[in-house]
């Protein structure tokens, strides 16, 4: 029972359609922010690249920014260490909670992000930890983390366990092992599970809004600003945050790309 | 070996266990400890008298948490339909076009939902994308489709569409081709196909895809602030109102708890069958 091509065909085309559907709002976006008018209406009659010229030289959006940077980027080294760490007990060694910490690492990922938010504010609050940005890297940590020691264990799974116990027979120490052929070996997971915490991070809203305290990342400004009345600058800074996150994963892409091409034998 | 790994593993588990020990399991205690306060204290030292759960049921919030899960049911149901034939493709199908999917759907990821919402705001509202320009070319204009029920389950549908279609394709991935090809050759017709093989193989993706989509559409709150103008009003907003404008921890707790006790138990259930040594492709 082949598909013919016809259906084959018809499933691409269908494909294609649920990718246009995923990207229309964007489109949108993208075209908002460059039209001239500060009152938006579509036709758009004169584009015009100005917002973007006030969105980068505003030292509103170069302190957003900075905030974002900041969070995104302590999270992704974190989210990579635990990361790491997480996998191996995920996968690799056989010990007796193992089953039970398998499932606790999943709910977080489950948990509706706004109440884990709110509770984490409450939580801070009982501790008299004032919010600040430093305060929403453990916020998304809470969600994250999870996800890049599942990112990292899917790499952990194919981990061939006789080089470990190799390394230690011709007499490797424990520290030996690690640095020479654990993280080695799951080096591509750790980075992919890096390149996930960033753009996770830097994309997040929900556990932003309550835990950033004064402090406030690019998306808690935009939707501020989406709520209180529409502001040319909204799709542009919205459509600047897109393209970095495109920037990145198409340069991981690339770079993945290249090194398959470089070793064709692996 | 045997005990050394015992070991490790307990070690290496410690960081991301006893991190989620204090962010994750002790703020929701908390919430909990709180949701049996009286109303409107800021503190654990009263007596705890639950007046907030009678609060939670004689005040009609359950009308929230009761829509919440309707639009999150209907969301799935749709999705379930709208995400088969693409996932049955990306499995069975496609052969290069199935990454170009994976790559175009899993970037939409990394793009704050606020942004994306915020989109179809544009694309949809009167002077938008779709009426703007068929005003243009046709000269008649159309009320935007904006701000009632049905856009946000619509919404619904466009943010949590990954999370059905990605499992759902590893479900579809597991049904054999033979199975399939034997029930073919036996004379089966292709609704008998789906029916007695696909369906049933497919079962566990079917079964992840529709309750992480079902748990997180639950909790959602963007599609009906942004979308949906709050004509239906999510429970996550009513939490957030609770904590925020109403100044009532103990009734924001309470309703949290409610949720919370809806979604962990659908996902503690659904976590407890799966067995992810198995999904994730140990060696044994």
């Amino acid at each position: 029972m082949k598909t013919t091509r016809f259906r084959s065909g018809l499933l691409v085309a269908y494909g294609v359609l649920i990718l246009a559907f995923l990207y229309l709002p964007l489109v949108s976006v993208g075209l908002a922010s460059i039209s001239k008018a500060r009152y938006l209406s579509f036709p758009i009659r004169r584009y015009a690249y100005g917002w973007y010229e006030e969105a980068v030289t505003s030292d509103t959006v170069r302190d957003l920014l900075i905030i974002s940077l900041k969070v995104a980027g302590l999270v992704t080294i974190l989210s990579m260490v635990i990361g790491f760490f997480g996998a191996l007990a995920f996968a690799r060694y056989s010990w007796r909670f193992r089953k039970t910490y398998q499932k606790l690492i999943l709910l977080p990922i489950f948990f509706p992000q706004t109440v884990l938010g709110l509770a984490l504010l409450m939580w801070f609050n009982a501790l008299d930890i004032v919010p600040s940005w430093k305060t929403a890297i453990v916020a998304h940590l809470v969600w994250i983390a999870p996800i890049a020691t599942l990112i990292v264990s899917i790499r952990a799974f194919s981990f061939d366990a006789a080089l470990e116990e190799a390394a230690r027979d011709m007499g490797a120490s424990q520290w030996q092992t690690l640095r020479e052929v654990t993280i080695p070996l799951l080096m591509p997971g750790v980075t992919s599970a890096g390149l996930f915490a960033f753009l996770l991070s830097w994309g997040n809203f929900p556990l932003s809004l309550f835990t950033t305290g004064a402090d406030s990342t690019l998306p808690e400004w935009l939707f501020a600003k989406m709520v209180s009345g529409y502001s040319p600058l909204v799709p542009t800074v919205g459509m600047l945050t897109v393209l970095t996150s495109a920037v990145l994963v198409l340069g991981a892409l690339l770079l993945a790309w290249a090194i398959r091409r470089l070793r064709p034998t692996d | 070996m045997q005990r050394r790994e015992r070991n490790l593993g307990l070690l290496y588990s410690a960081p991301l266990t006893i991190f989620l020990f204090l962010a994750f399991l002790a703020p929701i205690c908390l919430v909990a400890a709180f949701s049996a306060m009286p109303e409107k204290v800021f503190s654990l030292t009263q007596m705890p008298d639950f007046s907030a759960y009678r609060t939670v049921l004689e005040q009609g919030y359950w009308k929230s948490v009761a829509w919440s899960l309707f639009m999150a049911f209907v969301a799935t149901l749709i999705l379930l339909v709208i995400c088969w034939p693409l996932a049955f493709g990306m499995a069975k199908v496609f052969k290069r076009f199935t990454l170009v999917l994976t790559i175009g759907v899993v970037m939409t990821l990394f793009v704050s939902e606020n942004i994306r919402l915020f989109g179809w705001v544009l694309t949809l509202m009167k002077g938008g994308l779709i009426e703007g320009y068929w005003r243009h070319w046709t000269g008649v204009g159309f009320d935007a489709p904006l701000y009632n029920g049905p856009i946000i389950v619509f919404g619904l549908v466009y943010v949590y569409l990954p999370f059905m279609l990605f499992p759902l394709a590893q479900g579809i991935a597991m049904v054999p081709d033979d199975a399939r090809q034997s029930a073919y050759d036996l004379g089966a017709t292709r609704w008998q196909i789906l029916k007695e093989i696909d369906l049933p193989l497919a079962m566990p993706g079917i079964m992840v895809g529709s309750l992480l989509t079902f748990v997180l559409a639950a909790g959602a709150m963007a599609e009906s602030k942004l979308l949906g103008g709050r004509a239906i009003i999510t429970i996550a907003d009513e939490v957030q109102t609770a904590f925020t404008y109403g100044q009532n921890w103990p009734l924001g707790s309470a309703l949290a708890m409610v949720l919370i006790a809806i979604i962990g138990t659908v996902a503690i259930w659904a976590i407890s069958k799966a067995d992810l040594d198995k999904m994730m492709g140990r060696k044994a």
